[in-house]
């Protein structure tokens, strides 16, 4: 099968003959009568208009297809033909700054057909006529193993593409091409292989089946945080590279702000973003932003990081349950490079739906909510490709994956919501009330949480301070804290309650003006360093300790509150840029002064 | 609809509500328009939805009363569902396959296209940033329209819907470019004395040279309630896109549409998800939603508001809770407001146009629009909050801050939002009485708003 998939794309499609003809159509399900030979998951083309559907089931002389472009004007007695792989994906350069459908056409090659997505319109996912400057790595002779350097192509100003020995092919190195320019159709190397000897040719290019997890050598413990530069992600739900995030919220709560926020600045070398099944001119936003948005690491623009799938809603339903395993295929493709990915799929609802729709037409059984009983198998086949490892060719790289998820009526206890906590080890919950209080990012504090503050804070506290989970710790319990008192305030009033939980409620709330809260549109506080993350949390509790002190020696509340410096800690989010954390030592001082006179006024007074 | 003549297949296996099955066609497709001619020699319009080589199922539009199995021929037409296209078609009212309603002539088709279309390549779409004025405040100040945005409207039984949809047909506009406008207004089953409302309020306007109404009744068969708003589309796409306008459509109800698609679904027997209706809703509903937008390098825009009932008030309801995933943004009409007789009742406070940001300021509404809107926002948040402990411990109570807030809502509400069905606002107008409300609140709570645009418009 290797062998099939790693022939340059386009070497087959002339000796293709109808294999069996359709007898059933409704929608995207087609059940056709084919040869024996027709295996399960195998990619088909339907119809004169050679329409790509995949089998979903067989019996007897009977195959189920489900088809991924629209089928209105195809009937029984129409060709169907075989393609003798199971679904795949072409994997080579030139798919960084691509913008893909959910089975990887070139959304910009369809262009040519006009401004609609017509049916049956082909375009080969990498361009074949481009001519890439090829590198090799190996020589003649030498004995090569799967996931090895053959070569290397520089893909973007930002990345190296390094043309890998395709997984499942290995032995020696028959003949290289000298360095220069070639297409991906181009012959580079020939491998004798080891098993049986013959001759093997290698392009830049390979195909690998959707489905399919890509090999690695071996699994690490993910221990490297994702930085993302929002506060509320790396300082209290941390995510690892190679770790997993689900963010659920209805709609109207920042779900794809959040997700944006991401793609723009979390520090991965590789942005795959799945748009799945949602809006259209969310894509135009991100098409339309990306490559003017500069990346915060490299400052060039950040499509050159960057692969779109775009599956919008309207867009064939099928393909949309495809565009999730085209886009973790490429993430992983990248990750054998020695690459860390991050794949943001938005959103998984519509992708479980998808699933659901097919189901029903499948009049198969349902379960909850009239999803299908494998909805739980299928997400966790999904979230379980994640992963931080050791690749074949002895590299490391990872693939994070962060799905939105959009429940019915923005009720979590929904299945796709359910089963996706399984699955994922980050939540974080999206909440309605925040988001319509204009608390932006909306995310759940007391909902929310992260299975990898144990392992990530060895890194923070290697690379930045000891003191990260202490502070992080002492934060979530004046929030916990502060959550139980409000309880009791909306029964009796804040004025009612003694001084010290005044005080704890006056911190928290300072904590979420300061800290928590992020603006997404200001240019400063859109992306935090962690250094800065740490001093301003350092600050704000440091804040709130001087403050239990003044107020245990009398001090009234409001004069805490009416204090200038807080409103300075309020604004230092968006008034301290990253590269000038001394302030915040200014800001410290301030905070001391304002206090020790605080606290001289009541020394007098009693 | 008789432009060619198609394979002829006589009997029927049987008839179930709007389905008929057949046996034994030959050389179909799905999807592909028929004719069924009962023995009355009536023609009813259908469509295949499962083509098999054994049994063929069709739906059938305006019933299937009076179907005998023997007596009935089918005739396939060899092409999807077709309506005509064409500029003349502005100014007149159509049923849902365009046939006129009016009793004027049929229309004089340019062309007859695929009331489905197609999707929009999302790398050809424009991000849309142009202002488009309803002349109701609390839209353009508020939640802004843009063109190639769809907004729907969030509305309950009993809430004047209606007359807020007769008043945008009436009143939307593109400053300064009157000429290359339209409207598409989408009447999906409603009673006729609610249609004939429509038709009386836009022709006394003066503004019927550019509007077409596309109308079906609330007898008429639930499976043709799913071609109106597709009709209505198809013609949109060809005004804005083939001819360069810029076009507004209003379908009206939504919730009657879902509860068609949920019929038929039902007559074919199909496994139903949250509250019956179909699992497919979500993608149905993108079907007709995404059909909004602008394509770079054309001129025209489809801009969309739907409206819909929620039914028992519920916003979780899967029909205002799919759509919302879907829009961008919502705009929601509240009973207490209407109770209170201030039209039209929009709280904005869970109103949303998630364009709006894009779309305003200076060169396309004004420059000060942003922290105006901002700042009435969260002055009248704080009003409503004020409200609630007003009502636990009296007005008489509260500070003389608080009290100021108070008066302020009153009149946010009534001159603000409230305005009057024949009022049409222009975007100036709407901005300078927000500033005249702001003269209410305290100075020193207006944080929003910058110096310079306080020196300017609140002297």
């Amino acid at each position: 099968m290797a062998g099939e998939l790693s022939t340059s794309p386009g070497a087959r499609e002339a000796q293709r003959k109808p294999v069996g003809r359709t007898v059933w159509v409704s929608g995207p399900v087609v059940k056709a009568e084919v040869e024996h030979s027709v295996f399960m998951g195998e990619q088909m083309e339907v119809g004169d208009e050679r329409l790509i559907g995949e089998v979903i089931g067989v019996s007897g002389g009977q195959a189920l297809l489900q088809v991924y472009e629209e089928t209105e004007g195809l009937g029984p007695g129409r060709p169907v033909f075989s393609t003798g792989l199971p679904m795949f994906v072409t994997l080579g350069p030139g798919l960084v700054g691509s913008v893909f459908d959910g089975i990887q056409r070139p959304l910009h090659a369809l262009e040519k057909a006009g401004p609609y997505i017509s049916r049956g319109t082909k375009a080969t996912p990498l361009d074949t006529e481009k001519r890439w400057h090829f590198v090799p790595r190996k020589r003649a002779g030498e004995k090569i193993g799967a996931g090895e350097v053959l070569g290397i192509v520089q893909e973007t100003s930002v990345i190296e593409h390094r043309v890998l020995v395709p997984p499942e092919v290995s032995g020696e190195l028959a003949s290289v091409v000298p360095e220069g320019e070639y297409t991906v159709a181009d012959v580079v190397a020939t491998v004798r292989r080891h098993e049986t000897g013959e001759e093997m040719s290698l392009t830049m290019a390979h195909r690998w089946p959707v489905k399919r997890p890509r090999p690695y050598h071996s699994h690490l413990r993910p221990e490297v945080p994702l930085i993302t530069g929002q506060r509320i992600f790396d300082l209290f739900f941390p995510l690892a590279k190679g770790g997993t995030a689900a963010i659920p919220g209805g709609f109207g709560t920042g779900k794809t702000v959040t997700q944006h926020q991401l793609s723009k600045w979390a520090m991965a070398d590789i942005i795959v973003f799945v748009g799945c099944g949602e809006r259209g001119n969310e894509m135009a936003e991100v098409l339309l932003v990306f490559p003017e948005l500069a990346d915060p690491r490299t400052k060039r623009p950040l499509m050159e990081k960057t692969v779109l799938i775009g599956n919008t809603s309207n867009m064939p339903v099928a393909a949309r349950e495809a565009s999730i395993y085209t886009g973790i295929t490429i993430a992983e493709y990248y990750r054998d490079m020695g690459y860390d990915v991050a794949l943001m799929a938005d959103s998984t609802s519509r992708w479980a739906e998808a699933l659901r729709e097919v189901s029903g037409r499948l009049e198969e059984m349902p379960a909850e909510e009239g999803f299908p009983a494998y909805l739980a198998a299928r997400l966790a086949q999904f979230y379980e490709r994640a992963g931080y490892v050791e690749t074949l060719g002895g590299a490391t790289g990872s693939v994070t994956v962060i799905g939105a998820v959009s429940p019915a009526g923005g009720d979590f206890s929904e299945p796709v919501t359910q089963h996706t906590k399984r699955f994922t080890r980050c939540f974080w919950a999206l909440d309605k009330d925040l988001a319509a209080a204009r608390y932006f990012p909306a995310i759940n504090y007391l909902e929310s949480y992260s299975g990898y503050l144990d392992e990530v804070g060895e890194w923070w506290h290697r690379k930045y301070d000891a003191r990260w989970r202490a502070l992080r710790d002492e934060a979530m319990r004046l929030l916990q804290e502060d959550s139980r008192l409000q309880r009791i305030v909306r029964l009796i009033g804040e004025d009612a309650l003694p001084d010290e939980q005044r005080l704890i409620i006056e911190g928290s709330r300072l904590l979420q003006e300061a800290c928590l809260q992020q603006n997404a549109n200001d240019p400063v506080d859109t992306f935090c360093q962690p250094e800065k993350q740490l001093a301003l949390l350092g600050a704000v509790l440091h804040f709130v300790k001087r403050a239990e002190e003044v107020v245990k020696k009398g001090a009234p509340i409001h004069r805490v509150r009416e204090m200038a410096v807080r409103e300075e800690i309020v604004r230092a989010k968006e008034k301290i840029p990253n590269d000038q954390l001394d302030r915040f030592k200014e800001l410290t001082r301030r905070i001391d002064e304002e206090m020790d006179a605080l606290y001289r006024d009541f020394r007098r007074v009693t | 609809m008789m432009r060619e003549s198609g394979l002829f297949q006589c009997g029927l296996k049987s008839v179930s509500g709007a389905l008929v099955f057949l046996e034994g066609a030959r050389g179909i497709s799905y999807g592909e328009m028929v004719e069924v001619i009962g023995g009355d020699g009536r023609v009813r319009p259908g469509r295949v939805l499962i083509a098999s080589r054994e049994t063929v199922a069709l739906e059938v539009y305006q019933g299937t009363e009076g179907l005998s199995p023997a007596e009935t021929r089918v005739r396939f037409l060899a092409h999807g569902l077709e309506v005509p296209v064409a500029e003349e078609m502005l100014g007149r009212t159509f049923d849902s396959f365009g046939h006129a309603l009016d009793g004027g002539p049929e229309p004089l088709a340019r062309e007859w296209r695929d009331v489905n279309g197609a999707a929009i390549n999302p790398a050809m779409r424009a991000y849309p940033r142009d202002f488009l004025q309803t002349g109701v405040s609390a839209i353009d100040g508020m939640n802004t329209l843009v063109r190639g945005q769809k907004l729907p409207i969030f509305s309950a039984s009993g809430l004047p819907h209606n007359r807020l949809a007769a008043q945008i047909v009436r009143q939307a506009e593109v400053p300064g470019e009157r000429a290359g406008f339209a409207v598409i207004f989408a009447i999906v089953g409603a009673s006729r004395d609610v249609a004939d409302m429509f038709r009386r309020s836009v022709e006394e306007s003066g503004a019927l040279g550019r509007v077409a109404m596309f109308v079906n009744f609330a007898d008429d068969p639930a499976v043709e309630r799913l071609i109106t708003p597709r009709t209505a589309f198809t013609l949109a796409e060809y005004l804005a896109f083939d001819r360069g306008m810029h076009v507004l459509v209003v379908v009206t109800d939504m919730t009657q549409y879902c509860e068609a698609l949920r019929e038929v679904a039902s007559a074919k027997g199909e496994v139903p998800s949250r509250k019956g209706f179909p699992g497919y809703l979500y993608s149905d509903l993108a079907s007709l939603y995404e059909r909004a937008g602008r394509i770079r390098g054309r001129e025209g825009s489809i801009t969309q508001v739907p409206i819909l009932t929620m039914p028992n008030d519920d916003i979780t309801h899967p029909i205002p809770d799919l759509t919302g995933y879907i829009t961008e943004g919502q705009i929601v009409l509240e009973r207490e407001l209407d109770r209170a007789d201030i039209y039209p009742p929009i709280n904005v406070l869970p109103s949303l146009s998630r364009l709006m940001s894009d779309g305003i300021g200076a060169g396309r509404t004004r420059d000060d629009h942003a922290h105006l809107s901002n700042q009435l926002y969260s002055a009248y948040a704080y009003t409503r909050r004020i409200r609630m402990l007003a009502a636990i411990i009296g007005e008489e109570e509260l500070s003389g801050r608080d009290k100021m807030y108070l008066e302020f809502g009153r009149r946010f509400e009534t001159e603000f939002v409230g305005q009057g069905p024949e009022e049409n606002r222009s975007i100036a107008q709407t901005l300078d009485r927000g500033w005249e409300m702001l003269k209410l609140i305290p100075a020193a709570d207006l944080t929003r708003v910058s110096e310079q645009e306080l020196a300017a418009h609140l002297k």
